[in-house]
């Protein structure tokens, strides 16, 4: 929950689920970060990147699902998702949906991880049939991390790359990722409303042991009945 | 510092052999693996619960009766009693009887259970389980220290002039030990009351544990047991020996990769760097459990999980020999070396005798007559406090 914004730098954190090496993926998530450099640097303002290819990560991410077991790779990018100021998410479509490395991810990770971050989410496929995969199926994974997913998403079919109203979208996310971060909203949102979301004991969001004393639960550890 | 076993009653197939074993062939088994460990020096032999297929221990205070008739020193306990699904009168008075019939060798452990299917069939709902488990060991708590209880609650039918029998031995109640693996709330209970805390230490990486712990300690100390450092904490652990490293990861590596829970997923080795498990020599297994101290802070009760995974009686016991042989007496060696010498001893039913009595001879509980109708009317023994005064329904 660590913030740079005071000394004008934001970190990024750009996961990308692509396959190959490069992907199409990694070249869509690199160009929403090389904008959101350029844009943070024309609001004279500097952001920090740092890239997550979940490739690497693919046995631990695998281990966890079925062990809870975190390894260390898994954890430095835990770690580094905590304390990003913003998220880009970008994955390939198979079979009409996330592939299945990039859900995974984001699912042994912690409930509230993520809660207000600001994230633009990219996906790529082999036909322009897919569109919708980012809107339906990746938008509602960010609401349930209670992340906030800005308003232009991106996919980019075989044709779209060529396209230069896909590199108008991708500005356009960008730049509404750069805004949303350096309002610090996200900040105060947790500063201000941190406890009225759902938090688990000793999750990686959390960095301090704050335990609720005063709660019903707590009351009852301490003798009588429940009520 | 006690050292011993806990088994969770899994009855698996083993990979190397392609057997498994029956629940008749297990029982025999456990009950041997129980008598080894205190043959080879170690003090506690500890039994988990559960109510369904494929593990064997359903009622565990009759497999700890049987052991400690036929033990001596062995202190007897549970990994977990499950203080969700059972209702807290009936472990008061098994618990209670299994501490006479011992002499007060035995404690217990108590856990909530994370098998979602067994709750309904004991009436219960693991929606509940947390407000459950707290709101029944309220309950045990008094019944095992109040002649009678009167007590209404949110789960169970009331009580009104309750005396659990038999009062448990010399009027002192076992000891008790919450496990938990992420729950505040039973970190507090644990405080609360003075109760010991246990972290099962298996699944996860240690560092899971250290901040629940710390948490225990605390508040151990804000409600005035003692010192943080005078808390009282057990820790499980994980190991495989052998003579040397490489005979240690080729035996036990069949059985780690087909394990049910964590087998399938990590590596061995990731396994190892990342949770307590250790699989090597009998060095290896002693340097990585000394580690444990300086993670959680001194510590009364070592417990490691020795005959899971299909492992064969032949070789769990094997591994018991080389437990009591090399590994422990080195490390109740290392560890009284290392320790603050203020660390306390896990209590005992001789300690807790001698911390509520002092040199008085200890409260036997004598009943009164039977009143005609199999009750003792409205006082339960011959010296039972005048204020205790039991009321008993009227139809």
């Amino acid at each position: 929950m660590n913030n740079n914004q005071d000394a004008g730098i934001h970190r990024l954190v750009v996961v990308s689920a692509g396959a190959s090496d490069p992907s199409s993926t990694r070249m869509l998530a690199d160009r929403v970060a090389e904008r959101v450099s350029a844009l943070a640097a024309q609001r004279e303002s500097s952001v920090q990147v740092r890239f997550i290819d979940l490739r690497e990560l693919a046995t631990e991410v695998s281990a966890a699902l079925v062990s809870g077991l975190t390894g260390p790779k898994l954890r430095g990018a835990i770690a580094a998702i905590g304390d990003a100021d913003g998220l880009i998410a970008a994955t390939p479509v198979y079979k009409a949906g996330p592939s299945g490395l990039f859900t995974s991810f984001f699912q042994v990770l912690d409930d509230d991880l993520l809660i207000a971050t600001p994230v633009v989410l990219a996906a790529t496929a082999g036909t322009a049939r897919h569109a919708l995969v980012v809107d339906e199926q990746m938008r509602s994974l960010f609401a349930y991390l209670r992340a906030t997913v800005v308003p232009t998403s991106l996919f980019a079919a075989t044709e779209d790359w060529a396209d230069p109203a896909f590199a108008q979208r991708i500005d356009r996310a960008a730049r509404e990722l750069v805004l949303l971060v350096e309002s610090g909203f996200a900040q105060q949102v947790r500063d201000e409303a941190w406890d009225s979301y759902q938090h688990e004991f000793d999750s990686a969001a959390d960095d301090e042991v704050s335990v609720d004393l005063d709660s019903d639960m707590m009351r009852l550890a301490t003798g009588g009945s429940a009520s | 510092m006690q050292f011993g076993i806990f088994s969770v009653s899994d009855i698996t197939r083993d990979p190397v052999s392609g057997q498994t074993p029956s629940e008749a062939e297990r029982i025999d088994a456990v009950v041997q693996i129980a008598q080894k460990a205190e043959e080879v020096g170690l003090d506690v032999f500890a039994i988990g619960e559960h109510h369904n297929p494929p593990f064997f221990s359903s009622a565990p205070t009759t497999l700890l009766g049987y052991v400690a008739g036929t033990t001596k020193r062995l202190i007897l306990s549970t990994a977990t009693t499950l203080i969700t699904t059972n209702d807290p009168v009936r472990i008061a008075e098994e618990y209670s009887m299994l501490q006479h019939l011992s002499k007060g060798r035995m404690d217990l452990m108590l856990g909530r259970g994370n098998t979602a299917p067994v709750y309904p069939w004991f009436g219960q709902d693991i929606r509940q389980g947390l407000p459950l488990a707290l709101e029944n060991y309220n309950l045990l708590h008094r019944l095992w220290r109040e002649d009678v209880v009167d007590w209404k609650g949110k789960f169970r039918t009331p009580l009104q002039g309750f005396t659990s029998i038999p009062r448990p031995l010399d009027c002192v109640p076992p000891f008790v030990w919450h496990g938990s693996i992420r729950t505040p709330e039973i970190a507090e209970q644990a405080a609360y009351y003075g109760d010991g805390f246990f972290a099962n230490n298996i699944f996860w990486p240690k560092e899971h544990y250290i901040r629940l712990i710390r948490f225990y300690r605390q508040r151990f100390a804000h409600y005035g047991h003692g010192t943080e450092a005078e808390a009282i904490v057990g820790l499980g652990g994980q190991a495989y020996i052998a003579r040397n490293s490489q005979d240690a990861k080729r035996e036990f590596r069949p059985y780690f990769d087909e394990a049910p829970v964590y087998g399938h997923g990590p590596t061995m080795e990731d396994f190892m760097d990342s949770t307590p498990l250790s699989v090597g020599s009998p060095q290896e297994v002693i340097d990585k459990t000394l580690t444990f101290r300086e993670y959680f802070g001194d510590y009364q009760r070592q417990l490691f999980l020795v005959d899971h995974a299909g492992l064969p009686l032949k070789t769990v016991l094997n591994q018991l020999e080389l437990l009591g042989a090399e590994v422990v007496p080195v490390l109740r060696k290392e560890i009284a070396a290392r320790q603050d010498p203020q660390t306390p001893e896990a209590p005992t039913h001789a300690s807790l005798v001698a911390a509520a009595y002092g040199d008085q001879a200890p409260r036997q509980a004598r009943p009164n007559a039977n009143r005609g109708d199999n009750v003792t009317g409205t006082s339960p023994y011959q010296d039972s406090a005048p204020e205790a005064v039991a009321t008993y329904p009227s139809l």
